[in-house]
């Protein structure tokens, strides 16, 4: 038995070389896939559902992705569509998709698989006690469950119904990763350890190739190993490449956890074929107890209105660690002057961040102390509403600029504004509520499946 | 007395998820990775020390094929909340770079 995976890019509109994708055509793939989105960008594109990447970036990945799909007659899958894998992701990647087969003439049977979660449906699962916490997971009560956007990531399950149910490309909605690699070759009978495992290889395309890059793997998975190669013949892998992506954005590079179990590649063995080949044997799979789907969640929980700044005088920077904590206290009491006693201070937060000091690594920055020449200086303001973050922070502007430093004399000019105005609103800010999985009755229902024929 | 970065050919810091900050050491070549692993500096209470860590829950994984140390625990602030200053946790490995790696005995 050989089945042979072609997975052309890490993320769908991330890029590849097009004459790498040829290389995997002519390498004669049984099925085509990758992902189009995850949660690595942060909770705006779950809480929105818009995408990261560009509507040109995605169409051109796209558009060589269905004619080399046309040209082989094989599955095309790609998971996690528009980035947070929202129904309205699908919908975005499918308008796409039929824009492409009317300019290029191309026919398809189309299946769209939604991931988005009923809020209903999670009351239910959750009065049964079927959300359970991941470690480590926020607190969720019910409130926060139904007011956040809610999708499940799928397995394999709902990708293997709908190619059986005769689909030539699935646009899925949130998916795991692996799923789109392992669905044909899992439907197909091959080992379950070497399936999970090459999936878990080739998810980021040539992300671990040397040197890493925006391009594609090939895999030609037999019975008792997987050969794995870059699609470009000027980059290679290594077993030590190869092995080091086990540890990429994962917790425990051993035990990688899947919604029908996990998957263990402690005995893996990672050995070269040749200077850019490596052959994997080795991993298992074990089935677990309990059918599990993970949940991702976010939710709105204000809005933002920025300004950025610098100061450079010494005498200022100096005086910042008693200034600001007094300014805080002075924009309290603004706030409650300003609207009248209709915003309370305590929904309000203004965050500085120093750059130069401590902003990225917070106070327990171990160089904090030692004296900056300059300071770049971030303004965050979270208010419930943009218009209240505006007004805000046209004020912690405006004093910012003039903090009363006690070796001056008069109004101080205190910080350097690069930019007229200098107060941006960034729009709302949407926070991550969810490290949990639902336990369903099987692994379709959280999962809805619409197949259409496309014709140009 | 060796640094980290002498012995690693990358240091980084990633989300893995939302909620869990890890970071990995990727020894320049096995010889480096021994030394790492002999030393025993990567411990739960630096992390604990540097970033506020509970202890208990910082998992330490030696990784002998890809010659790599992982190290993951929970985020202080979830990914992209009001207060999170990085939300990639691509910056969090800094104070790590210069890290003294005592040599073995003898």
């Amino acid at each position: 038995m050989e089945i042979r995976i072609l997975a052309p890019t890490g993320a769908l509109g991330a890029g590849f070389r097009a004459e790498s994708l040829e290389r995997g055509v002519a390498m004669l793939p049984h099925v085509i896939a990758c992902d189009a989105g995850s949660t690595d960008s942060g909770p705006y594109y779950l809480g929105t559902g818009e995408p990261k990447l560009s509507r040109e970036a995605v169409k051109r990945d796209l558009r060589l992705l269905l004619k080399a799909r046309d040209s082989l007659r094989v599955p095309l899958i790609i998971g996690s569509c528009g980035t947070s894998g929202r129904d309205v992701g699908v919908d975005l990647v499918a308008g796409i998709a039929r824009e492409i087969a009317a300019e290029e003439g191309l026919r398809f049977a189309l299946a769209l698989v939604y991931a988005d979660q009923d809020p209903a449906y999670l009351t239910e699962r959750y009065e049964q006690g079927r959300i359970r916490p991941l470690d480590p997971a926020p607190f969720v009560d019910l409130d926060t469950l139904t007011g956040s956007q809610v999708v499940g990531m799928m397995g394999v399950e709902p990708i293997q119904r709908a190619l059986t149910q005769g689909a030539e490309v699935v646009l899925a909605g949130r998916a795991s990763d692996t799923a789109l690699f392992a669905a044909l070759p899992h439907a197909m009978g091959a080992d379950p350890g070497l399936t999970w495992h090459m999936a878990k290889t080739v998810e980021c395309g040539a992300a671990c190739a040397i040197p890493p890059g925006a391009d594609g793997l090939f895999v030609h998975l037999r019975e008792d190993h997987f050969d794995v190669e870059p699609l470009d013949p000027s980059s290679r892998l290594t077993p030590l490449s190869v092995a080091a992506h086990t540890l990429y954005e994962n917790a425990n590079p051993y035990l990688i956890t899947e919604p029908s179990g996990v998957l263990d590649t402690t005995d893996a063995v990672y050995t070269a074929l040749d200077e850019r080949r490596v052959r994997v044997t080795g991993a298992v799979y074990r089935p677990g107890d309990t059918y599990t789907v993970k949940l991702e969640g976010a939710r709105l929980v204000g809005y933002q209105t920025i300004a950025v700044g610098g100061i450079r005088d010494r005498v200022v920077i100096e005086q910042l660690p008693k200034l600001l904590p007094m300014a805080q206290d002075y924009f309290r009491a603004k706030i409650s002057d300003v609207f009248g006693g209709r915003v309370d201070p305590d929904d309000v937060d203004i965050d500085y961040r120093l750059y130069g000091q401590d902003a990225v690594l917070g106070p327990l920055d171990p160089d904090r102390d030692r004296p900056p020449h300059e300071l770049g200086v971030l303004i965050t303001v979270t208010a419930p509403t943009q218009p209240i973050a505006h007004a805000v922070a046209t004020f912690v502007a405006h004093i910012s600029a003039h903090l009363p430093i006690p070796q001056y004399d008069g109004l101080a000019s205190t910080i350097a504004y690069p930019f007229s105005p200098p107060e941006t609103d960034r729009g709302p800010l949407y926070q991550f509520t969810l490290n949990h999985v639902a336990v369903p009755g099987d692994p379709y229902e959280m999962f809805r499946t619409v197949h259409e024929e496309v014709a140009p | 007395m060796t640094r980290l970065l002498d012995l690693c050919s990358l240091i980084r810091s990633k989300n893995a998820g939302p909620f869990v900050l890890t970071f990995d050491f990727m020894c320049r070549d096995r010889e480096a990775y021994e030394l790492l692993r002999a030393a025993q500096v990567l411990t739960p209470q630096l992390f604990a020390d540097l970033y506020g860590a509970d202890p208990a829950q910082v998992l330490v994984v030696h990784h002998d094929r890809a010659q790599a140390v992982k190290v993951s625990f929970p985020r202080p602030v979830r990914q992209g909340d009001v207060h999170d200053s990085d939300s990639y946790g691509g910056q969090q490995y800094a104070p790590l770079v210069d890290l003294q790696v005592p040599a073995p005995p003898g």
